[in-house]
């Protein structure tokens, strides 16, 4: 698997901290950072087809093609309790966007184990992989443009 | 629709639930300790109810060893850390319609801790309606609690023990998912450890998922009536009669232990926290698909 650089670095800085509550603060400062999706590219109530199967934040994805081929991601997570949804949605905006759809499609939804390591339980996986498919979908989606 | 009121319910021990607005009114209140135990380990250090303490249930109710709870010391050490008295009123809330709640609940029971109450809808609710959240992380006197032995048999039961009651034709409840019950999952995906070989439900065994007891929007119970036609009309529960419930790990299963015993009062309920991965791993039990 091709981890696009600033993915890489930002895997690389939390693997790094052998201390597990510096590493709950960094992906909660991810979390501070988070940004709804602008209203340029989407507006509530969002379109179904934008929303991330079985992840219980009610997480949303988009991917805007930009004119020099890269992507831009945007997310928006509805729950109030969605913590690390948003942290994940800053790290994949953050990591891919100013990706090509090619790169983007080739991130493995198994990045979310390296992000969370000991912090992720039970379904919590299941809804934050869903967050890297829906992205993965989308990059597939626009390299058949 | 503004959500009903505890008393309104007509639960029979509706004692065991605080509302948001008496938790807001007691956060100074030296005799109450809010608790905070989540699934997404993430929410309490990002913000949580002023004063509230984060309990763990891998790290501080499980034995860190065997597959078994913390014993008399562990349960004395913990009160220590987080200033709770066997006189402290808890109040414990947490992610996920207060499924962690309800479990950290279940275990202070095996302790008899019963000057404990579940926040109703949980973080959810508290969130919902913008009410306080900090990060200062609040720091208590040490407590001294003297516990008893840990008693299992009034809350908790064995594969033995669901064996006889399976014998004797008494009542079980399976709250995973219809998928798990039905044997299509053997666990839930990217989670193998928490698996097992086979896969279907305990013989006789009514499938009723842990979340139909909450309303989904604000994660409050539903009221007694509400359960009671899920529980005894929908899926024919006698609730004169023992009942144990089970999931996969006995998190899920102490949400509707919960329920069954104090808003329903069904007289004798049981967790059967070995569940799925211990039944669905054992060699000649009878299972039912």
């Amino acid at each position: 698997m091709q981890i696009p650089k600033p993915l890489a670095e930002i895997l690389e800085t939390l693997e790094s901290l052998p201390d597990p509550a510096d590493r709950v603060q960094m992906l909660i400062s991810f979390a501070d950072q988070f940004r709804d999706v602008p209203p340029e590219v989407a507006t509530r109530p969002f379109p179904v087809e934008h929303q991330v199967p079985q992840c219980e934040s009610e997480a949303y994805a988009w991917a805007v093609l930009q004119a020099d081929g890269t992507l831009t991601l945007h997310f928006a997570v509805e729950s109030p309790v969605g913590i690390s949804a948003k942290a994940l949605a800053t790290i994949l905006d953050q990591g891919l966007s100013g990706q090509t759809p090619e790169i983007i499609a080739q991130v493995s939804p198994d990045v979310v184990y390296r992000i969370f390591r000991q912090n992720i339980s039970m379904g919590k996986g299941i809804g934050l992989m869903g967050m890297v498919q829906a992205v993965q979908a989308l990059a597939k989606r626009a390299m058949t443009r | 629709m503004a959500t009903m009121t505890i008393e309104s319910r007509q639960y029979v021990h509706p004692e065991v639930l605080a509302s948001t607005e008496w938790v807001a009114a007691n956060l100074q209140n030296p005799s109450v300790r809010v608790i905070e135990s989540n699934e997404d380990t993430l929410l309490y250090p990002s913000g949580h109810v002023p004063g509230a303490v984060h309990v763990d249930w891998t790290v501080d109710l499980n034995d860190q060893v065997r597959r078994d709870y913390i014993g008399r010391q562990g349960f004395e050490a913990l009160m220590s850390r987080i200033g709770v008295t066997p006189d402290t009123t808890v109040v414990i809330y947490g992610d996920k319609n207060n499924w962690w709640a309800c479990y950290a609940f279940w275990v202070f029971q095996l302790f008899g801790h019963t000057n404990a109450r579940v926040m109703d809808g949980g973080r959810l609710k508290w969130q919902k309606e913008n009410r306080p959240l900090t990060r200062d992380v609040p720091s208590y006197p040490a407590a001294t609690y003297k516990a008893p032995e840990r008693q299992d048999a009034p809350h908790r039961a064995f594969r033995d023990e669901v064996m006889a009651h399976l014998k004797a034709g008494g009542q079980l409840v399976d709250v995973r998912s219809p998928e798990e019950y039905t044997g299509a999952r053997l666990h839930m995906p990217d989670y193998p450890n928490e698996g097992a070989l086979r896969g279907g439900h305990i013989p006789g065994a009514k499938g009723v998922p842990w979340a139909r007891a909450i309303n989904p929007d604000d994660g409050t119970f539903k009221t007694a009536a509400e359960l009671k036609q899920i529980y005894l009309e929908e899926h024919k529960l006698d609730p004169t009669k023992d009942v144990i419930a089970y999931c996969r790990i006995g998190e899920r299963s102490s949400h509707t232990w919960f329920a069954l015993k104090y808003l329903l009062g069904f007289p004798k309920v049981r967790n059967y926290d070995g569940s799925w991965t211990e039944w669905g791993n054992l060699v000649g039990v009878p299972i039912e698909k």
